[in-house]
């Protein structure tokens, strides 16, 4: 069917829809940019929801599906073109697509019932205009219009003969469904990838099969910032199945008949490197000394994220002041599966195809565009499932890397890094240290606030730091960059997992040095939010926060902001002095998410959220010696695995009527702080440096 | 030229013989639900059965499979019936979904000798099988519910 697009903004989102010359019969009709309906009632919504495991390729389509009451079970769900002019919400004034920040649903929400409720409209229309009667005389049952006395004509019968209008009717907020009308919103429904995903059939960029295809894996260069000078190549390509290597930027790619025969290339493959940014950087020996020196340097260059009030006088004026220092190491994303892609370019060289695992479909497309010399529009992104993204995958940098490699070799390829290489050339979450400094006054209310915290990688730094959560008065927020040339990336929830480590460990502290119960502490010191309270206060009746515990076991609690939702959390802790080994036995999340669209994708995000967080507050830390990161694989980096697993892990949704917010990323960052109180609980001590690795753990417990 | 039974059916494998089956069952055989972690046996994301034992394909030679029955997880049953894989949708296990295929040949190779295993019977057999979403709990709920159903 030869279709012409136009294009239209109307409440915010744009829509494409096509006119068909004639409508042919058993063809698909287009009702708007997300929808198209089938004759036979199979309804198709595109979806945004790059699928991580979080569940959001289900989630969003299902929103719209509510709206336009479509039969759930004759949606088909098919990945959104990487068009960010159509397919991209609005944040911050531009249009995206990027699946970051926990913000799908959020930012999602408004738009696509809108196009839903669009839909059921010119449905409704439609079928008003065949029976020749009133539109606002008929109403939706999943899947079909019913007029006052229960006559029917399904989706499928209508999109045979619809006639869709130039410009599509608008939507106003008013026509929404009210809450009490949802069917699938806040209901528990299954989640369209679970059944591929326990048969092998769900498709990962790494399992794409092309004819022709070769493949390709990389050695990027060990010290981050460095480029390749010179290689064995006459050795490499002599090798078994080897077809040449490529130049890359960063590194040299080995292209073969076989994957097993391009990795063994990769490791026979010794390269010459030009010196790079990170250069003889000693990441341990940096952050205990110069990031010190840099928050002590009066003249270091500081830039204000919040301030409050007067916090200096706040501390001319204080009965008492406290003060405490946290440093946190390099996390690494460690997504179950290794970065990868697939790129074919057209016969004439003027159009490429990625395959490829993207949160942000916008961008990898014009990632790919500039490696290769072509613009956005001759980039088709296949979106494919990922195994794990975690923040890593926003940029597009191995699709574009494919791309490369395949322009070079004349042929489809499949790109697959290493695990070595996926950790050893990764993009962190930025080591930091923070001092954090209050003062009380005479009532002993928390009166000032001062956060410094020191590190590379600008708002990667900074997120997490703001407390609206405790309105203390007088409030100065501040961080202080320097730089290593380590490669720093999005982590969820980032800078949040040791900002928030150390306001929450700080509140604790001073709790204690109060001698104060520590909710009673924030309840009535910390000037707390009603929404806060509300979380403590359900997490302490969850966990029972005041009855005694057994022997040897303590509770610790915490508290967080994401992306608008808070997530308040008490967990039981054990320590074993011998090894210095901590043991999380129960964990306790209260979350307030505002309206939860999917309340079983919803908890198991979360949850993940809470196990993702224990890995990085037990065991996960990247280190370099001279510029190199020192961690190779899962022997060296570790991560939790099932033994760690807490007995109990429970997680309610606070109720409260406001739109969702984000929830990908409350479970983690409060994990922390809890852990380091309830450790203070135990023994008397407090751990000041994030992880809190079984040796670090000795050490404490030794001074 | 090796040899061996994949998911029941004779098939004969041209890589040379110190080829990890990995890459075997997943480019040569086109079997892609056998997945790619860490390639030192460290993850499990692998996992296949070898005359019924639960092994990391990853660092399994072609050679050392010949004239063995391997099972990958496409053949552990010809429709998702397998009480584990039942369980697991019952459960709502995966979230990525990549380390699942390995979790459930490992969790199927438990059942087989111990069909009651408890819950530390469970974490013993499972702890070198990594699952990065974090969905352990969900993983040892629906292994409990498959050994009740089985």
């Amino acid at each position: 069917m030869d279709r012409r697009e136009f294009f239209k903004v109307s409440g915010g989102l744009s829509f494409a829809f096509a006119f068909p010359g004639a409508v042919e019969a058993n063809t698909e009709k287009t009702l708007n940019a997300w929808v198209k309906i089938a004759p036979d009632g199979t309804v198709t919504i595109y979806s945004t929801g790059a699928e991580m495991g979080q569940g959001s390729m289900t989630s969003l389509p299902l929103i719209l599906a509510d709206e336009m009451d479509a039969d759930w079970s004759k949606v088909k769900i098919e990945w959104a073109p990487a068009d960010p002019t159509i397919y991209g919400y609005t944040f911050q004034n531009a249009k995206a697509m990027a699946i970051v920040g926990s913000r799908a649903v959020m930012l999602y929400y408004n738009d696509l019932r809108i196009a839903g409720a669009q839909v059921r409209k010119v449905l409704l229309s439609n079928a008003g205009e065949k029976w020749g009667v009133n539109p606002s005389s008929l109403r939706t049952e999943p899947g079909f219009v019913v007029d006052g006395a229960g006559k029917k004509m399904s989706y499928g019968e209508i999109a045979s003969f619809a006639k869709v209008p130039s410009p599509l009717p608008a939507v106003e907020k008013g026509e929404l469904k009210d809450k009490s009308q949802f069917r699938y919103i806040g209901k528990p429904m299954p989640r369209r990838d679970t059944p591929l995903k326990v048969n092998g059939s769900a498709k990962y960029a790494i399992d794409v099969d092309l004819p022709g295809m070769v493949y390709a894996t990389a050695r990027h260069t060990p010290v981050h910032g460095g480029t390749p000078e010179s290689w064995n190549e006459a050795k490499v390509k002599s090798m078994r199945g080897v077809i040449g290597t490529v130049r890359l930027p960063d590194g040299v790619a080995v292209l073969a008949d076989s994957l097993p025969h391009a990795l063994a290339a990769r490791q026979a493959l010794e390269v010459k490197w030009n010196r790079g940014a990170a250069e003889g950087f000693d990441s341990e020996k940096n952050l205990s000394q110069d990031y010190v020196k840099v928050h002590a340097d009066p003249g270091a260059k500081t830039q204000t994220l919040d301030s409050k009030g007067d916090a200096k006088s706040a501390f001319g004026s204080a009965a008492k002041t406290y003060k405490a220092e946290y440093f946190s190491d390099y996390g690494y994303h460690a997504q179950m599966e290794p970065l990868n892609a697939v790129a074919r370019f057209s016969s004439s060289g003027d159009r490429v195809e990625v395959w490829e695992g993207t949160q942000d479909p916008g961008s990898s497309r014009a990632a790919v565009a500039k490696a290769v010399g072509l613009a956005p529009e001759q980039v088709t992104i296949h979106q494919c499932y990922m195994g794990g993204g975690f923040g890593r995958r926003t940029l597009g940098d191995y699709a574009a890397e494919a791309a490369r490699i395949s322009k070079e070799a004349k042929r489809p390829v499949k790109l697959v890094w290493t695990r070595e290489e996926d950790l050893g050339y990764g993009m962190f979450r930025p080591q930091a240290f923070q001092c954090l400094q209050s003062a009380l006054d005479k009532d002993g209310k928390v009166s000032g606030w001062t956060h410094c915290v020191v590190g590379d990688g600008g708002v990667l730094l900074q997120t997490g730091i703001r407390i609206p959560y405790y309105q203390v008065p007088n409030q100065h927020i501040e961080s202080r960059g320097v730089s290593h040339g380590i490669r720093l990336k999005h982590w969820r929830g980032v800078g949040h997992v040791f900002n928030v480590y150390a306001i929450e460990s700080f509140v604790d502290e001073m709790a204690a040095a109060e001698r104060m119960d520590p909710l009673q502490f924030r309840f009535e010191r910390m000037n707390i939010s009603q929404r806060a309270r509300a979380c403590f206060e359900k997490v302490a009746q969850m966990s029972d926060w005041k009855a005694p515990r057994p022997q040897g076991r303590a509770l610790g609690v915490s508290i967080s902001e994401r992306s608008g939702s808070l997530g308040a959390g008490v967990a039981e802790i054990s320590l074993d002095r011998a090894s210095g080994k901590i043991t999380v036995h129960k964990a306790w999340l209260a979350v307030d998410g505002g309206l939860i669209v999917q309340p079983e994708m919803a908890r198991a995000n979360v949850e993940s959220g809470i196990l993702y967080g224990l890995s990085s507050v037990l065991h996960e830390r990247v280190t370099m010696k001279d510029g190199v990161v020192q961690q190779t694989n899962f022997h060296d980096y570790h991560v939790l695995r099932m033994s760690d697993l807490p007995e109990v892990m429970e997680v309610a949704f606070v109720e409260r009527d406001a739109p969702p917010s984000g929830l990908g990323e409350i479970g983690n960052p409060w994990v922390a702080a809890e852990v380091a109180n309830a450790f203070y609980k135990l023994t008397g001590k407090r751990l000041y440096h994030m992880p809190f690795t079984p040796a670090r753990v000795q050490q404490v417990l030794k001074t | 030229m090796t040899a061996f039974t994949l998911n029941g059916k004779p098939v004969t494998a041209k890589a040379a013989a110190d080829t990890p089956l990995l890459w075997v069952i997943r480019d040569e055989l086109k079997l892609t639900g056998t997945k790619y972690g860490c390639g030192i046996a460290q993850c499990g994301a692998c996992t296949v059965h070898i005359d019924g034992k639960a092994v990391r394909a990853c660092v399994t030679p072609l050679g050392s499979v010949k004239d063995s029955q391997v099972v990958t997880i496409e053949g552990l049953s010809p429709n998702s019936s397998h009480p584990l894989q039942k369980a697991w949708i019952a459960e709502e296990v995966p979230q990525c979904g990549y380390c699942q295929s390995g979790q459930i040949m490992k969790a199927a190779e438990l059942l087989k000798s111990t069909p009651k295993p408890s819950r530390e019977q469970i974490v013993s057999h499972m702890n070198g099988n990594i699952c990065r979403c974090g969905t352990y709990h969900r993983i040892i709920a629906a292994i409990q519910r498959a050994s009740k159903e089985a």
